[in-house]
């Protein structure tokens, strides 16, 4: 927490205050309303093997959220049933009252949930303002014969892609590199340009996969800025999967811990930070000594 | 007995079908690459059993074993020089290659062997046909030799992927290059053992193929390579009791639909089963699917 | 004012493309008007046109979609026969012009609509299993014109898939086509100026398709299907897209072909022809529509310049595809073509390399 309390201006931790911290199993009936994304009894199983068990979880509306666990708890396996990738085996994922378990993965991301990768995917060859604008794709309307015959929709449309695409450039100031082929970025600029991308989709929740992987600590703090900024302005609710306990524990509101597919705890940072079950779930059991 | 006929046909084409798909299956598990120039293999092995059995008058078990050691050899310059430069080159263009390599069969054959068909003479001509049902039906020698053939090079060739370690080298490679090198493995040296043993099958089924239906040409391997290599697919290609599989039933479509549809659509009706199971099952009949790690 | 730059950069490489090929036209006009043009060249510019046309609808599904296909070919017949039908059945009352339009346009809807049935199923597959199913698709084509007899009378149009004579045409009636013999009498109605209007059209469509919403939005399927997905993209939406389009343009491309000639067989168009095609896309650079253009004028010239040589010609087109994909492959010529782009790069520091439709 010290670090939050030396990186974010007064200004943003007032807008930190506001938001309600949800890490309850099944929020209450009065606070519906102010639930993003909820999911009930989700697991998958791979011939056998329950990647995802009985997982209860839900993210308020402009809650920022993490999600950690040792390797191969599950973690991205659950980012995989959110978005559809994977089909459930079991149990309901809602987003505003819709069920979205076992909708297709592009109309999920319709619904409202958009993503970034852990190993990173963009659309290499093109351009970044090209990456962008596809994640502009369902925003902004223009049909196959007004793209080929040049009909005033599509200059209408493709202007408002140009301007809407440089606008959330802008948030990481990457609008200068607006024509560089996306696969010829630094490592760094190509999983920022991932989020950029999926804000694009216009998402009710976003989904970070490790998004300070790779990076050194000075970028992660300005990450954890953005990570900040982009809630604040877009309104939206934010769960990220995350190492780096600085940013975890800096940004995050709501922590909840995966271990073998299932949730072994949840609470605000300083509660996880004590829990016996999450050390002994990354530190192993405690030898008598 | 017509049927019976007809079934017994079947699968003694559908056996050649079956030793070419092989071959297709090892090279494209473990190169990942649809090696077009599979069928004119076939052409080049049955062009140089012709050759030693009528020009310098070798027995026919001899002849074989030359055609077989020229196609091994002849697999493993083709990997040598075409394909191992494209290694990390997308599929198409390997595919391109193996078309290039194709064409390059196909013509230097037609320039050697000029364009007019040969009459093959069959390899089995001192055997004698089976006859049962007090001579209703008839099964030639070939027709029992190919599908033993076929029956012997499926089991051998399992055994030998299971069991020996250049199998399970190549089986290995086929999972995983990179893995598989840092566990020692040869790289290179499998995938060209593989070439070699894919290319000394074509050049028996190029053999048995032509001993059947004894016309000899520089186009002669191009559509039995496309149908065995959808008899690969048919199967579930990477599977070797899969290829076996869809050879002996794409011999057996073909035949049928040619006897009781008509000789022009029966390439149509086998494709079109293909396409059909394909629909049903992406993965071919015995082939596994495989999903992208997200 | 970045918008016009960056507009400027797309639009400038397509202007070239449009320029080169009527730079080409106009030079070969001459030619022909001033009699320094062989006769057999001559007979090659409508197939050039035709076989420009076909590179640069198979670039759309080769190079843009990213999808292996080995069957273009089967739209080409489809649209070619079409065609042939329909400039026949209008008869030689109507303008040729409006004949050819119509033929084009018929052409371009059963090709379009063949795309559809085939693509539909099929989108579900991928990669190799694709490639598969549309070879299979192109020798069904084949196969099912060899055996396909349509005539027509006084009473209307027959079909039949038996013989010429189960047709039961009346007096006066006639075989448009006929099995494996396919069309004869076909109506001369392509020239040079056709198919040029033909190729600068297909250009219009695929350059300005790339270009757009629905383009990139293909793109990035290639690039990365999970990915763009997970933005919201349809995926079998715009793979199908590309793959009917691609379809559509064929068929034209197979029906200025066929009208060319006085008699056309189904043959003409199997899995060699689906080969060719699918060689001059990727000699020419896949995604790269004026490398395809290039690619495609001169490899239909070559064989035939090269027909003195006789059997060899072939042999020396199979070793120029090896070749070429060794050497764009070559590990020691990849780094020096890298350090001179980079040193290339360097020279022009702070340009911004965007070609609206490169991709090498």
């Amino acid at each position: 927490m010290n670090r939050l309390e030396k990186t974010v201006t007064a200004d943003q931790r007032q807008e930190t205050k506001m938001v309600p911290v949800i890490v309850d199993e099944i929020i209450p009936e009065r606070d519906r309303g102010r639930v993003a994304l909820e999911c009930r009894n989700l697991s998958v199983e791979f011939g056998g093997l329950k990647a995802v068990d009985d997982v209860n979880l839900a993210i308020g509306k402009t809650e920022i959220a993490g999600l950690i666990g040792p390797n191969g708890a599950g973690k991205t396996t659950f980012f995989n049933l959110l978005t559809n990738v994977y089909k459930p085996t079991r149990g309901s994922i809602l987003l505003d009252k819709v069920d979205t378990a076992g909708m297709s993965c592009d109309r999920v991301c319709r619904e409202g949930i958009a993503r970034t990768f852990q190993n990173i995917r963009l659309f290499d060859s093109l351009s970044v303002e090209d990456n962008v604008k596809i994640g502009l794709h369902t925003q902004i309307q223009s049909g196959v014969l007004s793209g080929i015959f040049r009909l005033p929709k599509h200059w209408r449309s493709e202007r408002e892609f140009h301007e809407r695409a440089l606008e959330l450039l802008d948030i990481f100031h990457m609008a200068d590199q607006a024509n560089v082929p996306a696969g010829s970025l630094p490592y760094g600029d190509q999983r920022r340009l991932e989020i950029v991308r999926a804000l694009a989709t216009n998402p009710k929740v976003l989904l970070l996969d490790e998004p300070a992987a790779g990076m050194n600590p000075s970028e992660t703090e300005e990450l954890m800025q953005h990570i900040l900024k982009i809630r604040n302005d877009f309104q939206i609710a934010i769960l990220l999967i995350e190492h780096d306990m600085n940013l975890v524990m800096g940004v995050c509101e709501g922590i909840a811990v995966l271990n073998f597919g299932k949730i072994i705890a949840k609470g605000t940072p300083s509660q996880i930070q004590e829990n016996p079950q999450v050390i002994e779930a990354y530190l192993g059991k405690q030898e008598e000594d | 007995m017509g049927f019976l006929t007809n079934l017994i046909n079947g699968i003694s084409l559908g056996s050649v079908y079956a030793i070419i798909a092989l071959g297709y299956t090892m090279v494209y598990g473990i190169a990942k690459m649809l090696n077009f120039a599979h069928g004119d293999v076939i052409m080049v092995g049955a062009y140089i059993c012709y050759c030693s059995m009528s020009y310098l008058g070798l027995s026919p078990l001899l002849s074989i074993l030359l055609s077989v050691a020229g196609c091994t050899v002849l697999g493993i310059l083709i990997e040598h020089f075409a394909y191992k430069p494209l290694r990390n080159a997308p599929s198409l263009s390997v595919l391109i290659t193996a078309i290039g390599v194709s064409y390059l069969l196909q013509n230097t054959a037609l320039i050697i062997m000029k364009s007019d068909p040969k009459v093959f003479p069959s390899v089995v001509e001192d055997l004698p046909s089976v006859e049962l049902f007090g001579g209703e039906l008839r099964i030639q020698a070939i027709t029992i030799v190919t599908v033993l053939t076929c029956i012997f090079v499926m089991l051998g060739l399992t055994y030998f992927t299971s069991r020996t370690k250049l199998g399970k080298a190549m089986r290995a490679c086929s999972e995983d290059k990179g893995a598989a090198q840092l566990m020692g493995i040869n790289v290179d040296m499998t995938i060209s053992m593989v070439f070699a043993i894919g290319s000394g099958l074509a050049a028996i089924a190029g053999v048995l193929l032509c001993s059947a239906y004894p016309t000899l040409m520089p186009t002669t391997g191009a559509m039995p390579g496309i149908k065995a290599f959808t008899a690969a697919v048919l199967g579930g290609i990477g599977s070797i009791p899969g290829a076996a599989l869809g050879g002996v039933l794409l011999g057996i479509i073909e035949i049928f639909a040619k006897a009781y549809i008509g000789t022009e659509l029966a390439d149509a009706i086998v494709f079109a089963v293909l396409i059909v199971v394909l629909l049903i099952k992406p993965s071919g009949l015995l082939g596994h699917t495989t999903t992208e790690k997200v | 004012m970045e918008k016009v730059r960056h507009l400027s950069k797309a639009t400038r490489s397509n202007l070239i493309t449009y320029g080169l090929v009527t730079a080409a036209f106009i030079i070969m006009d001459l030619l022909i008007e001033t009699g320094s043009a062989s006769y057999s060249l001559m007979g090659l510019l409508v197939p050039i046109c035709a076989y420009i046309c076909l590179a640069t609808s198979l670039n759309l599904v080769v190079g843009v979609s990213g999808e292996l296909s080995l069957g273009h070919a089967g739209f080409m017949s489809i649209g070619a026969f079409t065609g042939i039908v329909v400039v026949q059945l209008l008869g030689s009352g109507t303008n040729d012009v409006v004949r050819m339009l119509i033929g084009l346009a018929s052409a371009a809807a059963t090709a379009s609509v063949a795309g559809i049935l085939i693509g539909w199923p099929v989108m579900r597959l991928q990669g190799d299993y694709l490639a598969i199913v549309t070879l299979a698709f192109g020798e069904i084509i084949k196969n099912l014109l060899n055996n396909f007899w349509l005539g027509v009378d006084k009473y209307g149009l027959h079909f039949s898939m038996k013989s010429a004579m189960a047709l039961g045409l009346t007096d006066g009636g006639r075989v448009l086509i006929n099995g494996p013999q396919g069309a004869s009498g076909i109506p001369h109605l392509s020239s040079f100026f056709a198919g040029y209007l033909l190729i600068m059209f297909t250009l219009f469509v695929v350059l300005n398709l790339i270009n757009s919403r629905s383009g990139r939005a293909i793109m990035a399927v290639r690039d990365n299907r999970i990915a763009a997905q997970s933005v919201g993209i349809n995926v079998t939406k715009y793979r199908l897209m590309a793959f009917v389009i691609a379809a559509a343009l064929a068929g034209m491309a197979g029906a200025l072909y066929a009208m060319n000639y006085s008699s056309v067989m189904p043959k003409k168009f199997d899995f060699n022809t689906s080969i060719l095609i699918l060689v001059l896309v990727v000699l020419g650079g896949m995604g790269n529509i004026r490398g395809g253009v290039i690619s495609a004028a001169v490899l239909t010239i070559l064989p035939e310049r090269l027909r003195f040589i006789g059997d060899f010609r072939m042999l020396i087109y199979a070793l120029v595809l090896i070749g070429a994909m060794n050497l764009t492959y070559d590990t020691r010529l990849v780094e020096w073509r890298r350090k001179i782009r980079e040193k290339f790069s360097a020279k022009r520091q702070g340009q911004d390399e965007r070609g609206g439709v490169s991709g090498e």
